[in-house]
């Protein structure tokens, strides 16, 4: 790596030139320290004051932390998280395999099969919830059209039932994921070393038993950074929820994403706001970090 | 590499299987797009009617009219174009300015190491992962002292900020594979540090700027938090707009208007995916997954 350039050509172009690299990087670098480092502390500062419409830097301790733990809301929030963030992860990843080992055995119209199970990845939360929204309209969505096919009996009301509603959640989130699963899925595939493979193949094993024994196992840092990817984006789903179902009903699809919006914005509860937010952060933060420090160290050899 | 070869007649049953499968998932991943289209062209009186899964018996273009300049969306009944440009006003600076700061990032990350350039990169690494819920009120605050709060040029400067992180790592990644010699030679020949850039490095980085602009201009295109939270009313990006539409609790559901509306927010980044998805998919495999 070359470094700095020489240093014995004195004079301010030279000053100039060294410094030159650091005086590049330092507004990103600076506008990174302010709006996230010293937002998280500014926030972090928040949710153990007294804040309520406006902020209030008066300390309180633990008093909206307490507050936040015994909400009602929050509890539900943190169950429906558990729930969707599990099903979400185990769906994706599930089906992102099963479809990158099919799409792995010479198919003829691989690109448009990819393109197809993928384009949902490009479209916005809003779009797809207003999509599976029409889609599972209990009135006029797929109960009607199988009604009107001849299953009479078919009911399907999981968008206004609220215990299921949780569970159309996760049928649009895990749609619209999977295919970017498949596609790391896929990439990890075809970076596999044959050579065992082949050994394999000659020793008769079937197909099936190389998957399983041979190059499943092979495929871990993909599984890591799959449930990586996939924790993260649960944790963070909002606007899907919100297109969906609105956090209902009552408050049974609310989620901390949701929990923390409604109290920020309309309730005007800065302090709980700020610890929710504040424990987001913190579970992310415990998937985030070591995962980080593992591959940028990887990186270093 | 590629899984056992089919051989003998065993293997045609187990095709038709697979090719089988393969199509009944194709078909679910394309339902949602087919109903979303066709009822975008339907009567109301159809929608009600009819089967969610036929085609419209009589084609209309009435829903697009009326999603694009008159359906009612709060108080203003100016449909969705507005808020189309403003989308449109908010992506393009941000993605250009936010993946300008990423390559010179990227260049200086890996061309031109300092001591502690790890523990930098590290710090504007993790911004890509913060729940943005951290940063919702501390924002909030800052774009009102700013004066840019219920703007377009609020929610730029937002997407800038926050964008970093990913233009940062990607092309980090890239020049990191990009050979020191070349540097070294220009050095030698009395190259500054722009000249290198623009010169050697630049030219070299197409694979990579269209990742970056994809990537951006998707995740911009598509936010949802950063423009409920801080640009309600005039200034609201598509999606907000969108959602006020499909969910605003007065009057009939169109359902047909909905769905156009909806189409108009995906469109872009449909045609973005399609045009250059394998160029995207190719460069985050090879970017984004490994650190």
């Amino acid at each position: 790596m070359p470094n700095s350039p020489s240093r014995q050509g004195g004079g301010a172009r030279a000053h100039l030139q060294r410094w030159l690299p650091k005086l590049v990087l330092s507004p990103s670098f600076v506008l990174v320290l302010f709006f996230v480092y010293g937002f998280i502390l500014w926030t972090t500062y928040i949710s153990f004051s007294n804040s309520g419409m406006l902020p209030d830097y008066s300390w309180a301790g633990l008093r909206q932390w307490s507050r936040l733990w015994n909400s009602w809301t929050w509890g539900i929030a943190l169950h429906n998280i558990w729930v969707f963030g599990l099903l979400y992860i185990v769906s994706c990843i599930t089906l992102g395999l099963l479809l990158a080992i099919l799409l792995d055995q010479r198919i003829r119209a691989e690109g448009a099969l990819r393109t197809i199970y993928l384009y949902p990845m490009a479209l916005s939360f809003i779009v797809t919830g207003t999509a599976w929204q029409w889609f599972l309209n209990p009135g006029l969505g797929l109960e009607k059209t199988m009604h009107e096919l001849g299953w009479t009996s078919f009911s399907f009301n999981w968008l206004i039932n609220s215990e299921m509603a949780i569970y159309t959640i996760v049928i649009a989130a895990v749609w619209q994921a999977t295919g970017f699963i498949m596609a790391m899925f896929l990439a990890g595939l075809r970076g596999i070393d044959g050579e065992m493979i082949k050994a394999a193949q000659i020793d008769g094993a079937p197909t099936w038993k190389i998957y399983l024994r041979i190059i499943i196992p092979q495929l871990r840092p993909v599984f890591l950074s799959a449930v990586v990817v996939l924790a993260h984006l649960a944790i963070k789903s909002f606007d899907l929820i919100v297109a969906m179902t609105g956090g209902g009903p009552g408050n049974s699809t609310a989620v901390p994403a949701t929990f923390m919006y409604s109290y920020a914005f309309s309730r005007n509860e800065m302090g709980i706001a700020a610890a929710s937010a504040v424990f987001m952060l913190a579970v992310i933060a415990a998937l985030i970090i070591p995962y980080l420090y593992s591959e940028l160290r990887e990186s270093r050899s | 590499m590629s899984a056992a070869p089919p051989t003998a007649r065993a293997g045609t049953l187990s095709r038709a299987i697979l090719y089988a499968i393969l199509a009944v998932f194709a078909i679910i991943y394309l339902m949602p797009l087919y109903v979303m289209l066709t009822t975008s062209f339907k009567t109301l009186d159809e929608i009600h009617q009819g089967n969610m899964l036929a085609l419209p018996s009589n084609w209309t273009i009435q829903p697009w009219l009326e999603a694009w300049g008159s359906a009612c969306i709060g108080l203003e009944c100016n449909g969705v174009h507005g808020y189309f440009f403003n989308s449109i006003r908010i992506v393009v600076p941000a993605v250009l300015i936010s993946g300008l700061l990423g390559a010179f990032n990227g260049y200086v990350l890996t061309k031109w190491r300092f001591r502690g350039h790890k523990i930098v990169f590290g710090l504007i690494l993790f911004s890509c992962f913060i729940p943005f819920q951290i940063i919702l009120l501390p924002m909030a605050r800052v774009l009102g002292i700013l004066h840019v709060a219920n703007s377009t040029t609020g929610l730029v400067l937002v997407h800038i900020v926050y964008g970093i992180g990913f233009t940062t790592l990607f092309f980090r990644n890239y020049y990191e594979t990009f050979p020191n010699e070349l540097i070294r030679a220009a050095q030698l020949d009395g190259a500054g540090f722009f000249t290198i850039f623009f010169r050697i490095l630049l030219p070299a980085s197409t694979p990579i700027i269209v990742v970056t602009i994809i990537w951006q201009f998707t995740n911009v295109w598509n936010d949802f938090l950063f423009g409920v939270s801080f640009a309600s009313g005039d200034s609201a990006p598509i999606t907000v707009a969108l959602n006020n539409l499909v969910n605003s609790s007065t009057g009939v559901k169109a359902y047909n208007v909905n769905m156009a509306a909806a189409m108009v927010a995906a469109v872009p980044t449909l045609i973005v995916y399609i045009l250059a998805g394998k160029y995207f998919l190719r460069g985050l495999m090879s970017g984004s997954v490994k650190g």
